[in-house]
C-alpha cells in the first residue's frame, strides 16, 4: 500500500480530505503510481500527466523522501519509502501567482 | 411565475444568481469550483437543469463538469463511477484529443505560428458550450487550438468535428493574441444541420451538414492588420449572434467592425454607424426585437476598456447604423474595466432582460432592454461568460 498526498484542488474534484491509501501492484514507480490513483479516481485523468502523451504536466511536481522526483523517468522505481507506505508521494501544483 | 438564472463564469470559480421575473431581488449562490477559471457554463435549452461548465486550470488542464439540478450539484461526467468491462473509459471527459485518422482527420496536424512556422495543434482549454437544441446529452464544445467537439453522451466522451480543421485552411490559422480559440458556436433552430462558429484569429464558418463539411463565410470582412484585408480567412472575428426567428441574418463584432450579414454569413457588410468605436467584444440581440442588437464599445488596440471612462451599452434598433447609447445605472466615470466576448446575454422574458459581465467583477443587469441597469454584484473575480436561463 501507498500514501499519496493530492494537492487541494485534486482532493476537491476527488471527493476525498487527506492523504490517499493505493494498491499497487508489482513495482511501485510513479507511472504504476499514478495508474492505480487514476483506476481508483478518474475524475483525475489528465489533470497530472497529459491524457496521450502521459508526460507530466508542466506545473504539476511530483516529490518524496525530500527529493523532487519530477523529472526522474517514470517508469524508474519510487523510493522503499513511498513503496512501503511509509513515506508519502506528494503531487504538487507548482507555485505561480494569478 | 417566471424566473431567471444566471450562469456566471469567472477567473476565479462560478457563480449563479437567480431571480424572480421582476429580477430585481436576486440571490447569488457560489463560487462554485473555487480557484478554477470557469471559461463558460451554459444550460441545456431542453432541459434547463442540466447545466455543463468548463473548469480549467494551468496546473490541472481540462475539467468538464455537469449538473442535473440546476446547478446545485455538479459531477464529472463518467468521472465518478470505476470502469466495468465494456463501458466507456474513465476520465474521458476531460479528454480532448484531436482527431488524426487518416479517414477523417487527413492528418492536419499543424498550423501557423507566430513566426510563420507551422505549429502542432495543442489542446489547451474548452472556450465555449453548446448544448443542443433538441437533446439534453448533446452538446458542442469550442476549444483552443481552435477545433469543434461533440459530445453525444453527456459529456463523458468528446469526438472533435474533424471536418473543420481539415477543410483546407486549416494550416494558414493563426492565433490572436488571446490564443487560437472557437469561441463562437451558433445552431440554427429551423435547421438542424447548420452550425456556425467563430474563431479568432481565422474568422467564420458554417457547416450545412451538421459539422461534416464547413466552409469559411467571410466575403465582405475588411481587415487592415493582415496583408489581405478581403482575405478568406485571417479576421478576428469576437463574436456572432443571430435572433432565432431569423437563422439566416447574423450580427458581428469584429476585432474593427460592426457587420450584418442576411444571407448565412455567405457575404457580409459593415453596420458600425455612428459607434464611437467599432471595436468591441460582444453583441447580442434583442430576444423579442429581431432588429434590436447591443454591443458594449471597447477602446483599442490596447486599452482594452470603455472610451472616457464611461461604461454603455450601445443599442441599434434599426438592425445596425444607427446607435445609441445606454447609460442609466452604468458608471459613467472612471471605468476601466472590459467585457469580454462570452460575457452577454439576453433573457425570454416580456420585457426582455439583457446582462453582461466585466473584468471588474460586475454583472451588470436591465429587465427593459437596456433602458436602465443595476449591478446584481459588484466584486466577483473577473467574469468571464455570461450566459441566462428563463425557468418557467
Amino acid at each position: 500500500m501507498i500514501r499519496v498526498v493530492l494537492p487541494q484542488h485534486l482532493r476537491t474534484l476527488a471527493h476525498v480530505d487527506g492523504e490517499v491509501t493505493l494498491d499497487v501492484e508489482g513495482i511501485v514507480t510513479q507511472r504504476s503510481a499514478l495508474d492505480a490513483l487514476e483506476a481508483r479516481y478518474p475524475m483525475l485523468c489528465g489533470t497530472m500527466r497529459d491524457h496521450v502523451t502521459q508526460k507530466r504536466r508542466p506545473f504539476i511536481r511530483f516529490f518524496a523522501c525530500e527529493e523532487d522526483l519530477s523529472n526522474v523517468s517514470p517508469d524508474a522505481p519510487l523510493p522503499d519509502a513511498v513503496a512501503t507506505g511509509a513515506e508519502p508521494l506528494l503531487v504538487v501544483g507548482a507555485i505561480a501567482g494569478g | 411565475m417566471s424566473s431567471v438564472r444566471v450562469l456566471v463564469g469567472t477567473h476565479k470559480g462560478a457563480f449563479i444568481l437567480t431571480s424572480d421575473g421582476k429580477r430585481k431581488r436576486w440571490k447569488v449562490s457560489g463560487p462554485h469550483f473555487a480557484g478554477w477559471e470557469i471559461y463558460h457554463l451554459k444550460g441545456s435549452p431542453v432541459d434547463p437543469n442540466r447545466i455543463y461548465a468548463s473548469q480549467t486550470s494551468g496546473w490541472f488542464g481540462q475539467i468538464i463538469q455537469r449538473s442535473n439540478d440546476g446547478g446545485k450539484t455538479w459531477e464529472t461526467p463518467g468521472g465518478e463511477t470505476l470502469p466495468t468491462p465494456g463501458s466507456m473509459p474513465a476520465g474521458a471527459s476531460n479528454k480532448f484529443v484531436y482527431d488524426t485518422t487518416p479517414e477523417t482527420g487527413k492528418p492536419l496536424t499543424t498550423h501557423q505560428w507566430y513566426d510563420g512556422t507551422q505549429h502542432p495543434w495543442e489542446f489547451k482549454r474548452v472556450w465555449h458550450l453548446e448544448p443542443s437544441l433538441t437533446d439534453p446529452d448533446t452538446v458542442y464544445a469550442g476549444v483552443e487550438d481552435a477545433a469543434i467537439f461533440r459530445t453525444t453522451d453527456g459529456g463523458v466522451t468528446w469526438h472533435e468535428l474533424p471536418g473543420l480543421r481539415g477543410h483546407g485552411t486549416g494550416p494558414k490559422w493563426q492565433p490572436g493574441a488571446g490564443g487560437m480559440c472557437l469561441h463562437t458556436i451558433l445552431l440554427d433552430p429551423g435547421d438542424p444541420g447548420r452550425i456556425y462558429i467563430a474563431i479568432s484569429s481565422a474568422g467564420a464558418f458554417r457547416t450545412d451538414d451538421a459539422g461534416q463539411t464547413w466552409k469559411p463565410i467571410n466575403r465582405g470582412l475588411k481587415s487592415n492588420y493582415i496583408p489581405d484585408p478581403a482575405a478568406e480567412i485571417g479576421h478576428c472575428v469576437h463574436r456572432i449572434s443571430l435572433h432565432p426567428s431569423r437563422p439566416n441574418v447574423l450580427f458581428m463584432q469584429k476585432h474593427w467592425d460592426v457587420m450584418r450579414s442576411d444571407d448565412a454569413g455567405d457575404t457580409w457588410h459593415e453596420v458600425s454607424g455612428n459607434l464611437p468605436t467599432d471595436f468591441g467584444f460582444v453583441i447580442d440581440v434583442n430576444a423579442h426585437e429581431p432588429e434590436t442588437i447591443y454591443v458594449v464599445p471597447i477602446k483599442s488596440d490596447s486599452e482594452h476598456f470603455p472610451l472616457e471612462g464611461k461604461l454603455r451599452v450601445y443599442r441599434s434598433r434599426t438592425g445596425g447604423n444607427e446607435w445609441e447609447p445606454l447609460t442609466k445605472g452604468l458608471p459613467q466615470r472612471n471605468c476601466y474595466v472590459n467585457v469580454l466576448r462570452d460575457a452577454m446575454a439576453v433573457d425570454q422574458l416580456d420585457s426582455c432582460g439583457v446582462y453582461f459581465g466585466t473584468t471588474g467583477g460586475q454583472v451588470y443587469a436591465s429587465a427593459d432592454a437596456g433602458e436602465n441597469w443595476s449591478p446584481i454584484v459588484h466584486d466577483l473575480p473577473a467574469v468571464l461568460s455570461v450566459e441566462v436561463q428563463t425557468l418557467q
